[in-house]
């Protein structure tokens, strides 16, 4: 098992009601699948799915990044919208 | 200074461009995006900034890497407030030098795009009539 530990912000944080979570996850476990994790625990998340963004240690990551023990993890909500 | 940096504080633009402008430069842009008090017509009583602080100057490096990729522009400073701002507050400062101006113009809006398209910072409407959300 690895203990990694999931940053929450704005919308996201609302939802689970904290900022921050360690979680143990299964060897060879992805940021997506983490996610899909989260999504069944806290159904509003699942609105996002799509439109986030994913980062590993404060890096830009995709879903099937894998995940090492003591990664930080961030799912990143859609960013301050507004027209340019 | 630090170029790319999240702060609580109020933005000031002149130690960016004092920062950005060497004797190579013929042009400094600044961009400021200010808290405005409405939203398509929806009266707005302050906006608030959370950002994700340890990530979000990495990615304000990255972006002015990229903008460096595709225009000749020299140094370039991003600063970013969070936190409770008032109508009329700088919540960023986007500032690059140039030999010539249309660099510095056109990589100040890019820069300014992608900062809205993957910086990790969120914006929260804070309604005249009391309500907020989160601008997503």
């Amino acid at each position: 098992m690895l203990s990694i530990r999931i940053r929450f912000f704005a919308g996201h944080r609302d939802i689970v009601g904290q900022a921050e979570l360690s979680l143990e996850v299964q060897d060879e476990a992805t940021i997506g699948m983490v996610w899909e994790d989260l999504c069944v625990h806290y159904p509003r998340l699942a609105g996002y799915s799509g439109r986030i963004l994913f980062a590993v240690n404060q890096q830009f990551a995709t879903a099937t990044t894998l995940l090492a023990d003591g990664d930080e993890v961030a799912f990143i909500p859609p960013v301050s919208g507004g027209r340019s | 200074m630090q170029p790319f940096y999240v702060t609580n504080s109020p933005l000031d633009p002149a130690p960016l461009v004092a920062y950005v402008q060497t004797p190579a430069d013929g042009a400094v842009v600044t961009f400021a995006g200010v808290a405005r008090n409405n939203f398509e017509g929806r009266a707005t009583a302050h906006l608030s900034y959370e950002a994700y602080p340890e990530m979000a100057a990495t990615v304000f490096a990255q972006l002015a890497d990229e903008a460096r990729l595709r225009w000749p522009i020299g140094r370039v400073a991003i600063h970013h407030r969070t936190g409770m701002l008032a109508i009329g507050e700088s919540a960023v400062l986007v500032v690059v030098a140039a030999p010539h101006r249309q660099a510095a113009f056109e990589a100040a809006a890019y820069i300014m795009d992608r900062i809205k398209a993957v910086a990790p910072i969120w914006k929260k409407e804070h309604w005249a009539d009391g309500e907020a959300a989160w601008r997503e």
